[in-house]
């Protein structure tokens, strides 16, 4: 059995699976197809979705439904994503679980609405004020939109921050055939919370607190100010810096257990392909096409940069390529890895996409 | 688990309020207090949401719930959390400045009769970052950014919500005996409530334009914005209206739910192959590429469908081009189509660049009247015409796959018969297809 499916159904069944009962997004092609869905079937399900006047609404009403219990998810495009950018700060500062899904398409500024691209890759990363890490998985096809959907809801549950699938206009709008057994049965994510006690913990070790609901047991404070563990406001430098380096450490002490990555490697190689997101399924193919041995990394969790496995990947390799529907976003992160060799990028940025032998005569 | 609620005396924390002497953020959150006692509400279940700016500060003072967002988005968060537990009792203090930058969130929550409580400690101008003109300060007022006095009109915060459905709306000052009682109504109303709150910025406003009681009463009296309870409406409050919405359509089947496809015909593909549909908005393109996908489908094939329109969906050229292949193929970049079938004159015009660098092996489907297209592909003419039902505009495009896909012979035509039969246009597709197959196609 199979199924004809785009990727915003899978993403939407993937969050129903995930347990998401909150919605909130607003009108903007690649992404609208997810809000319908979500306006259509959430209520069904006994969840809410509402369109928000706005972006900036609809990332709030997010970040409100989700401290008042919701398993809150919302998904635009990068002008959303800019749009979104100081709320994104107040979920990290906040430590809210959240899911935020950006459907790519070209930019800058309204840019091709119906164009693909992977322009945001460094944008979700340090689209918002101070620079603290976020987590973000990148599908490949289909049915990776499912499961990197309930993942990210999971990663949101465990890190309490904001967890984006960063997914394309291709991926999402492309109805594809997929075999009907690659959409299991997935677990709700785990959460842990609490009723009593004091709202935050800032756990030197990068553990992460249980969540503390408004609305279940004891009285809860939320802040998207510089705080103390009761989030009240503080300029006690020492719980600032306790603090703030609470909010890098739960994510940049874990970057083994986020890491999502395939590695094709091949005896001989010489050369690494590094791709992820809609240009995997064309990396994949080049190593197979090839007449000489070619080693791939598919990077799904693209932040945090899993480095150490990439250094792993590394070994034994001379001349690294990657393709990238960008001018060259994400090399900048394999080249800081690369030490002296060679890294190249194949970069499309037209609205089309790469194809396999287009990276087979950057590999020669 | 279920609590024992005791009357308190006090919502207040044990915290002393920071504000200047003299201003009025203090004796409105007092009011607030006093009406919250009278209430009588569990602590935790009430949420303080406060905005930004020395009204910003207020939750801290509360043994309330409470939520501390970013400046002007309050009424967003106070939305969310309402949304996800209507029982909550959920408070909004924002600033006048909050009115300005979050003016959409004001317009909407009201429109929505979202179920919360907005009290606007409203002292004409931004007092924490030092005195500037907000959107609620008086016509030729003085403030740091109005130094020759200000030259906008202020906006009419009650009017603006009590025109757009808000169901409780009262205008008053700090110095009001009654406002506790007014905050208890407001909250008592199942929609959107807001109080404009006027008062007395002592550190700025009163000092640059002399401001006082007075002032505030005589500035209400020269707009023409009367005090008082302005609306009171009995309204649902959002969260009742979406509940009752929700009722007529809980349990029903899914949208994202599996819709799957059989793979029980035969097809003869080796190699992946391309399908482009060229014709115009309105003319079910997308949908019978969508048929002879599934029909690929329940052959064996992987397909995959990539659609091409312009933003305005209703003129212009509609395009599908499927990928159809014995294996999963990864989607790859717009190569010209093995199959082409040309359906109108938007259409052709759209894909005219492609038709020189098809294959000589590729074969262009298109009716006569189409015919004049230069390519090194065959060009195979089906006149819809000779068809022994007469086709309608509706069924052209899947009738015309359908030649198409029966000259190109990739699969067992009883897959496309079985794909047709399917779904809630089985009697349309199916005649459109029947039509199609009994073509002449060279
Ligand atoms: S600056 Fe103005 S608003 Fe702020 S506390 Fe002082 S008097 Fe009140």
């Amino acid at each position: 059995m199979r199924e004809y499916i785009d990727g915003a159904t899978a993403i939407v069944r993937g969050a129903l699976a995930a347990g998401c009962d909150f919605f909130a997004g607003y009108p903007i092609t690649p992404a609208s197809g997810i809000l319908m869905a979500m306006m259509r079937d959430l209520p069904r399900t006994g969840g809410v979705a509402i369109q928000g006047e706005d972006e900036i609404a609809s990332i709030g009403m997010c970040i409100g439904a989700a401290m008042a219990g919701s398993r809150a998810m919302t998904a635009t495009s990068g002008p959303g994503i800019s749009l979104y950018s100081e709320n994104i700060g107040l979920a990290i500062m906040g430590e809210v679980p959240l899911v935020i899904v950006d459907v790519q398409r070209l930019g800058p500024a309204t840019g091709g609405a119906t164009t693909v691209s992977q322009g945001d890759v460094q944008f979700v990363r340090w689209g918002t004020a101070g620079g603290y890490p976020i987590i973000a998985l990148c599908p490949t096809d289909v049915a990776d939109c499912y499961r990197l959907t309930v993942r990210a809801f999971e990663l949101a549950e465990r890190f309490r921050c904001p967890v984006f699938l960063l997914t394309d206009k291709e991926v999402v709008m492309t109805p594809a055939t997929v075999a009907a057994d690659a959409f299991v049965p997935l677990p709700v994510p785990e959460r842990t919370t609490a009723d009593t006690g004091l709202p935050y913990e800032f756990v030197p070790a990068g553990d992460v607190p249980a969540l503390h609901l408004i609305g279940d047991g004891a009285a809860v404070r939320f802040t998207g100010s510089t705080h103390d563990e009761g989030a009240f406001i503080t300029k006690h430098g020492p719980t600032i810096e306790a603090l703030n380096r609470h909010l890098a450490a739960k994510v940049d002490d874990h970057v083994a257990e986020i890491t999502m990555m395939d590695h094709i490697a091949q005896a001989g190689a010489a050369t690494l392909i590094v791709g992820y997101g809609v240009t995997a399924g064309a990396v994949a193919s080049a190593v197979e096409l090839s007449d000489s041995p070619l080693a791939a990394l598919i990077v799904r969790s693209v932040w945090p940069v899993p480095e150490e496995a990439i250094r792993d990947a590394l070994a034994g390799i001379d001349r690294v390529v990657v393709p990238e529907l960008n001018l060259g976003l994400y090399r900048r992160e394999i080249e800081r890895l690369a030490g002296d060799r060679e890294v190249v990028g194949v970069n499309r940025i037209d609205g089309d996409l790469i194809s396999p032998q287009q990276i087979l005569e950057a590999t020669a | 688990m279920s609590i024992t609620i005791s009357r308190l005396a006090t919502f207040r924390n044990e915290k002393p309020y920071p504000f200047c002497p003299g201003c009025g953020h203090g004796p409105v959150l007092d009011r607030l207090d006093e009406a919250l006692v009278r209430l009588a509400l569990d602590p935790a279940r009430v949420v303080i949401v406060s905005d930004i700016g020395c009204s910003g500060l207020s939750d801290q003072y509360f043994a309330t719930s409470a939520f501390h967002g970013l400046h002007g988005r309050s009424i967003t968060y106070a939305t969310g959390i309402k949304l996800a537990n209507p029982e909550l009792t959920v408070v909004v203090v924002m600033g006048d400045g909050g009115t300005g930058i979050g003016g959409a969130h004001l317009l909407s929550a009201a429109r929505r009769n979202i179920g919360i409580t907005v009290i606007v400690m409203n002292n004409l101008n931004f007092g924490m970052t030092g005195g500037q003109h907000s959107t609620t300060t008086p016509e030729g007022a003085i403030t740091a950014t109005t130094p020759g006095g200000n030259l906008e009109h202020p906006l009419d915060i009650c009017a603006t919500v009590g025109v757009n459905g808000a169901g409780y709306v009262y205008r008053g000052t700090s110095f009001d005996e009654d406002l506790a009682d007014r905050i208890v109504a407001a909250i008592e109303n199942p929609g959107f409530s807001l109080l404009d709150i006027w008062e007395l910025c002592t550190a700025y406003f009163v000092r640059a334009n002399r401001f006082s009681r007075r002032g505030i009463e005589q500035t209400m009296g020269e707009l023409g914005f009367s005090p008082g309870v302005l609306y009171e409406r009995d309204v649902a409050g959002y969260s009742a209206a979406y509940a009752a919405a929700q009722g007529g359509t809980a349990n029903a089947p899914l949208g994202v739910a599996p819709q799957t496809i059989p793979t029980e015909f035969a097809h003869s593909l080796e190699e992946p192959a391309t399908l482009l549909l060229a014709g115009s908005a309105g003319g079910k393109v997308r949908s019978a590429a969508r048929v002879v996908a599934e029909a690929a489908i329940r052959a064996g094939l992987w397909v995959t469908q990539k659609d091409d329109y312009p933003v305005t969906v209703k003129t212009g050229h509609s395009l599908s081009q499927l990928t159809v292949s014995p294996q999963p193929e990864p989607l790859g970049p717009v190569t010209p189509p093995d199959v082409l079938v040309v359906l109108s004159d938007d259409g052709l015009r759209k894909v005219r660049p492609l038709l020189g660098s098809m294959h000589p092996d590729g074969v262009v489907v298109a009716p006569p009247d189409l015919a004049g297209v230069t390519t090194p592909a065959h060009v195979v003419l089906v006149d819809p015409s000779e068809a022994p039902v007469r086709i309608g505009k509706p069924a052209l495009a899947l009738s015309m796959a359908s030649a198409a896909i029966a000259a190109a012979g990739w699969f067992d035509l009883a897959a496309l018969r079985a794909a047709a039969a399917c779904g809630p246009f089985a009697e349309q597709n199916t005649g459109a297809v029947e039509a199609g197959l009994a073509l002449p196609h060279g």
